[in-house]
Parts: C-alpha cells; structure tokens; sequence
C-alpha cells in the first residue's frame, strides 16, 4: 500500500476542503482527520458549515463550541483529534479583546449595535472569522494539522482574499473619511462625506448608518493591530504548506463546480493539492473467461441489473475523464460510496476511520 | 390534476433543496415543462452558477442570474444614484455598511424578482434558490427586516416582498429531496420552517431520482459472490432506502409527491417529461397543508 496520502498529511500543516454541497465534503474532511490522527498527527478539524452536519458525523450533535474538543479515538499512536464548529462572532469578539486597548473600548464596540449584526450575519466575516481561526489554531502548538471544511456555497474561497480586502478597507480613503471626527472642522473632507452617506443612508437607513459610524469611530486604534494580523494570515493562507483539497461526487453538475473551485483557487495564486471524487458506486466485474454471458442459472432480471449498475459506474468514470482531462495536474483520488455511514446501525467515527484508510493518492 | 393549470397557479415558483439534490435540474424541468404547454417561462439564477438551460426567445424562454450585488446596484441606478453607486462598490463601502441591516443582500434579491413577476416578465417564473438553509434565511428576510427597519425605501421593499410571499397565486415554494433518509430529514425540517415562519405556500414536494425497480429475486442456487447476486443485493438495498424514506416522508410531511426518476447522467428533457406526468398524476384539488 502506497503512503503517498499520508505524505500529503505529514507535509501540510492545513489542509482547507472545498467543494459544492451534497457531496460528502464534510464527512471526508472528517474522513482525513481521522485517518491523520491514525498516523500519529494532532489534527484540529474546524468546520464553518452552519448545518451543523459536522456534529451529527462526528456523533456529537450539541456538543461542539467555539474551542476544539478532543475526541476520543481508538488510535494505537500518539495522534489526537479535536474537533470544533466556527463561532463567528466569538472569534470576532476575541478579536476585539485582543487588539483593544482596553476593557472599556472593547466594550464600546462590542455594544455597537452594527458590529453585532455584522459580527454574526456579514457573509464576509464569516469568511474572514474561518481564516482567523485556521490561523489561530495553526499557531497553537497542539496541533501539527488544521483541517478546515467550508460552507457549500461558491463564495467558499472569499475566505482566501479576506485579510486582504479587510486591509483593502482599512487602508481606503472613503474609510478615513468616515472614521473622521466630526468635529475636526475639516470642511473639505464633510463636503466630500455627504453625498457618501447620504447615498447609504438611503440604501440601509439612517439609524443603522448612525451605528455603523459609531462603530467604524469606536474600531479606530484597532485598525493598526487588524491590519497586521490580516497580513500574517495572509502569509499562512498562501504557504507551501497549506493544503487545498476538493472534494465532489462524479455526477456533471459538481463536477461543474469542481472544476470552478480548482480554477478559483488558481486565480487566488494557491493551488489544489488533489481532486477527490466521493461516493462512487461501484461496478461490478463480470470474471474475463465467461466473455460477459451470464451463467444459464442467472435469471434475465439479474444480469439487466449488473448491466445497468455497471453503466451507472462507467458514467462516473465519463466524469472523472472530465476533471483529468480539464486538471491534468491535479491528482484525482478516488472514494467509494460506503453503505455503513449512512446506517444508523453503524458507529460513525468507525465508519469514517475506514473512509479515511481509503483514501490513497495515485502512483 | 391539469399541469397547465398546476404550473399557472402562481406566477413565481422558488425551487429550493439541500446540495446536490438536483434542484438546478428541477428548476430547469420546470422552465420546459411550461415551455411544452404554450407558456412563456424565466428561468432565475441566484448562486452564480452556469444556468443549465440556454435562453431561447423564439420559444418564450428567458434565463436570467440575479446575483445580490447586480440587484444592489440596479436598485441605486433606479433611483438616480448611478455615478456614485459604481465608487461606493467599488471602494467595498457599500458591501461593509449595507451589513447593518444583515440580509439586504436577500431583500433585494426577492425584491428583483417581484419586480419581474409584478412586470409580467414571462408567464412561469422559476427561481432556482439557494441551498436549503440559504433559503430559509433568504425567505425570512423580509419580515426581520419589518421588524428592524422602520421607515424608507427598503421597508416599503420589504413590505412588498412579504406581500407577494405570503400570496400563493404570487409565489409558491417548491422543495426538491433525494430519497434518502438525510435530505429527507432535512426537507422536512425546512418545509415546516418556511410553513410556520414565512408563511409561503408549498407545491408538492419534489422526489428526485427515485429508483423505482422491482426487488430483485435472487434464486438461492447461485453463488453468493458472484457478480450478479452481489449486485442484485446492492440494487435492493438502493430501492428499499428509496422505498423507506418516501413512506418515511409522506408520514412526516402532509404534502402530496412528485416523484421522478433516476436518470444517469441527469437527462433535462427526459425530467420535463416525468414531471408533467407525474403532475397528471395528482389529485384534481390539492390537499390543505
């Protein structure tokens, strides 16, 4: 057996997981977690996805939260798993702490009727909230592996260019602007405001506007400390050793958007470490000396049915043709469906170790 | 029950479902299905993703993506803020600020689409939405939005938007599922969310891709491990999950079904087909949900 997966487990120290929904991205990148921690890793998995589907996979329906918790596993080495679902606003507020210079203006803010809408709703902060956790965990030292799952949507990979637009906004004029005091008399600069958020207020209304101001006045000081952190975690996001694996089913329409997360991920200059393709069916090999006639014994009905499971199969591998032949460099690893994950007869975190022993990179 | 008749009850129809169940498929099985019965019909995009159908005008279709940064900026260049919506988008202001009313992105989305069903852009409206979750958010907007915002623009936006939610020969909802035991637990759950919380209609709920094949027998003089008994097994094993979860779903969800077929590869065409069939197939008057 080949260990070429496990090298790609041993050489990352994040490996994100993107794909479209419905295709098991979720239960895989438990899959890989587990299959990492049997290999000696401390691995810390993060999902960001709000269906709480990580909980049910992991057997844990209300018991993840904002900090990973370890989960116990049947594992000989020393390799541990932790397992945690993204509290956005948490992490925004942690944040905030952190790069408050004190209690009374971390409070200011966090009271900021804006701040908390967009700390738990703004669509950009969970991605960027996903990206600071990524790199919080990284820094930790227990762990030698993050494993980050994303959201099904395709705005998954904002999450890459997120330090860097939050810095874009810090740094633009418009926003000096609207953080400037009032009362500073600078007559020039208010002209120049009015017709700005006279235009927003229009759009959102004049009291959010109002706290939205509030906020962006209360945030001031903080801005220096953001901006540097979204820089570091700029870094790590773009690091040799941060891994970017996408996940599909072998049906047109995900692998449609496969191919659009593996082109995303190239137009944010990374790259996708491999293509896996989930919940093949499997095909069913007729022995070569009975040239494909069905023994007299075999009932009609019996050898239609190979014959149409068979095709189901060979449609599949149409569609693996496709994402070889558009990602020549991008290594295709394969994943068979497995009955047992979805039975509830079965226990779960077995069932996924065995998906995860499945994974294997080809030669 | 006529499909004519099923497809004009309302004028807008919100295809919604978990990823990966085939709701784009659905979506577009809509479109030619009232293509097929002498309507006009918009097919309505709301993720960004390749429509599946081409726009053919000769024949009355239309295809269209509203994404909620091009609704944004239609909505400023419809009240003369054209020049200065173009700078504040591009600056990212507008992204930051419009988030203090969280879910604008989603109002004015759906406002879009009243407008286009208000103008009578086409005579069938399918809106290919959001991922089950998505949807529900995206649907509960309006009426969060009453509650939060209470004068302008954007709550006459909002009031109007309910309006034709709560209208079922407006809008309706249609719920796409897989049948297995996952997608139909989840279906369930949002079909009683959009019932309870935004107060939208519900068609039939749509069973994509069933496998209706007969249980296989498998005469005990066969070998076991032969391929032909090991894939009989694995095929009964599929139609008793499919069998299971539908009873599973008609228990738990008072709504008639439209099943379809499993198709591999998904073939469009062949769906319309199905789905117009399987609408013939429903009770003349719908039960009460």
């Amino acid at each position: 057996m080949s260990n070429r997966f496990d090298r790609l487990l041993r050489e990352s120290n994040v490996i994100v997981c993107a794909g479209s929904g419905g295709v098991g991205k979720t239960t895989t990148s438990a899959a890989l977690s587990v299959r990492a921690a049997n290999i000696g890793l401390r691995v810390a998995l993060v999902t960001i996805d709000p269906a709480k589907r990580l909980a049910d996979a992991l057997g844990m329906a209300d018991g993840l939260t904002n900090e990973p918790t370890r989960i116990a596993l049947d594992t000989a080495g020393n390799g541990e798993l932790w397992a945690m679902m993204l509290d956005t606003r948490t992490t925004f507020d942690q944040l905030i702490s952190r790069y408050s210079p004190n209690n009374e203006q971390a409070e200011r803010i966090k009271s900021n009727l804006f701040y908390r809408n967009i700390s738990g709703a703004l669509s950009g902060t969970q991605e960027y909230m996903a990206a600071e956790k990524l790199y919080e965990l990284h820094k930790d030292g227990r762990f030698d592996l993050v494993v980050v799952d994303t959201p099904p949507t395709r705005q998954a990979l904002d999450f890459l260019s997120a330090p860097a637009r939050l810095n874009r906004f810090i740094d633009h004029p418009l926003y000096r602007i609207v953080i400037a005091p009032t009362n500073v008399g600078l007559k020039a600069v208010n002209a120049m405001t009015q017709p700005v958020l006279k235009t927003i207020a229009r759009v959102v209304g004049a009291q959010a506007l109002e706290d939205a101001l509030a906020f962006f006045r209360a945030f001031q000081g903080l801005d220096v400390g953001f901006h540097e952190r979204a820089k570091e975690v700029d870094v790590v996001l773009h690091a040799r050793t941060t891994r970017y694996i996408v996940i599909t089913s072998a049906q047109p329409e995900p692998v449609n958007e496969a191919t659009f997360f593996v082109d995303e991920l190239t137009k944010q200059g990374v790259s996708a470490a491999c293509l896996v393709v989930n919940r093949l069916q499997p095909h069913f090999p007729v022995p070569a000396d009975t040239n494909n006639v069905p023994a007299d014994d075999v009932p009609a009905g019996l050898a239609a049915n190979l014959r149409a499971l068979n095709d189901e199969a060979d449609h599949e591998e149409i569609q693996i043709r496709v994402l070889s032949d558009r990602h020549r460099f991008v290594p295709i690893v394969r994943l068979a469906a497995l009955p047992e994950l979805v039975d509830p007869h079965h226990d779960t975190l077995t069932a996924l170790g065995r998906l995860g022993s499945m994974l294997e990179l080809p030669d | 029950m006529d499909p004519k008749q099923f497809l004009s009850a309302s004028r807008v129809i919100i295809v919604a479902g978990k990823g990966g169940v085939g709701k784009s498929t659905v979506a577009a099985a809509l479109v030619l299905a009232a293509r097929r019965l002498g309507m006009t019909a918009m097919l309505v995009e709301t993720d960004g993703k390749p429509l599946l159908i081409d726009a053919d005008t000769a024949s009355g279709i239309t295809a269209r993506t509203i994404t909620p940064a091009d609704a944004l900026s239609e909505y400023l260049d419809g009240r003369g803020m054209r020049r200065i919506s173009r700078r504040l988008l591009s600056a990212g202001i507008v992204d930051v600020v419009a988030q203090a009313s969280p879910g604008i992105d989603n109002l004015l989305v759906l406002g879009k689409i009243k407008q286009l069903e208000r103008s009578g852009a086409a005579d069938l409206i399918v809106v290919d939405g959001p991922a089950a979750g998505h949807a529900v958010t995206m649907l509960r907007t309006p009426r969060a939005m009453l509650d939060s915002v209470k004068v302008g623009p954007i709550l006459e936006q909002a009031k109007d938007v309910l309006e034709m939610l709560n209208d079922e020969t407006r809008c309706q909802v249609m719920l796409v599922t897989l049948p297995e035991p996952t997608p139909v637990n989840e279906c369930i759950e949002t079909a009683f969310s959009l019932e309870d919380e935004v107060g939208v209609r519900l068609t039939p709920v749509v069973v994509n891709q069933f496998d209706s094949a007969p249980t296989l027998d498998v005469p005990p003089t066969l070998d076991p491990d032969s391929p032909f008994v090991r894939a009989a097994a694995y095929r009964n094993m599929r139609t008793a999950t499919h069998r299971r979860s539908c009873d599973d779903l008609a228990k738990r969800l008072p709504l008639p079904q439209l099943t379809l077929p499993r198709t591999v590869p998904p073939d469009v065409e062949h769906l319309t087909e199905a789905l117009i069939e399987s609408v013939r197939r429903l009770p003349e008057t719908r039960s009460a949900t």
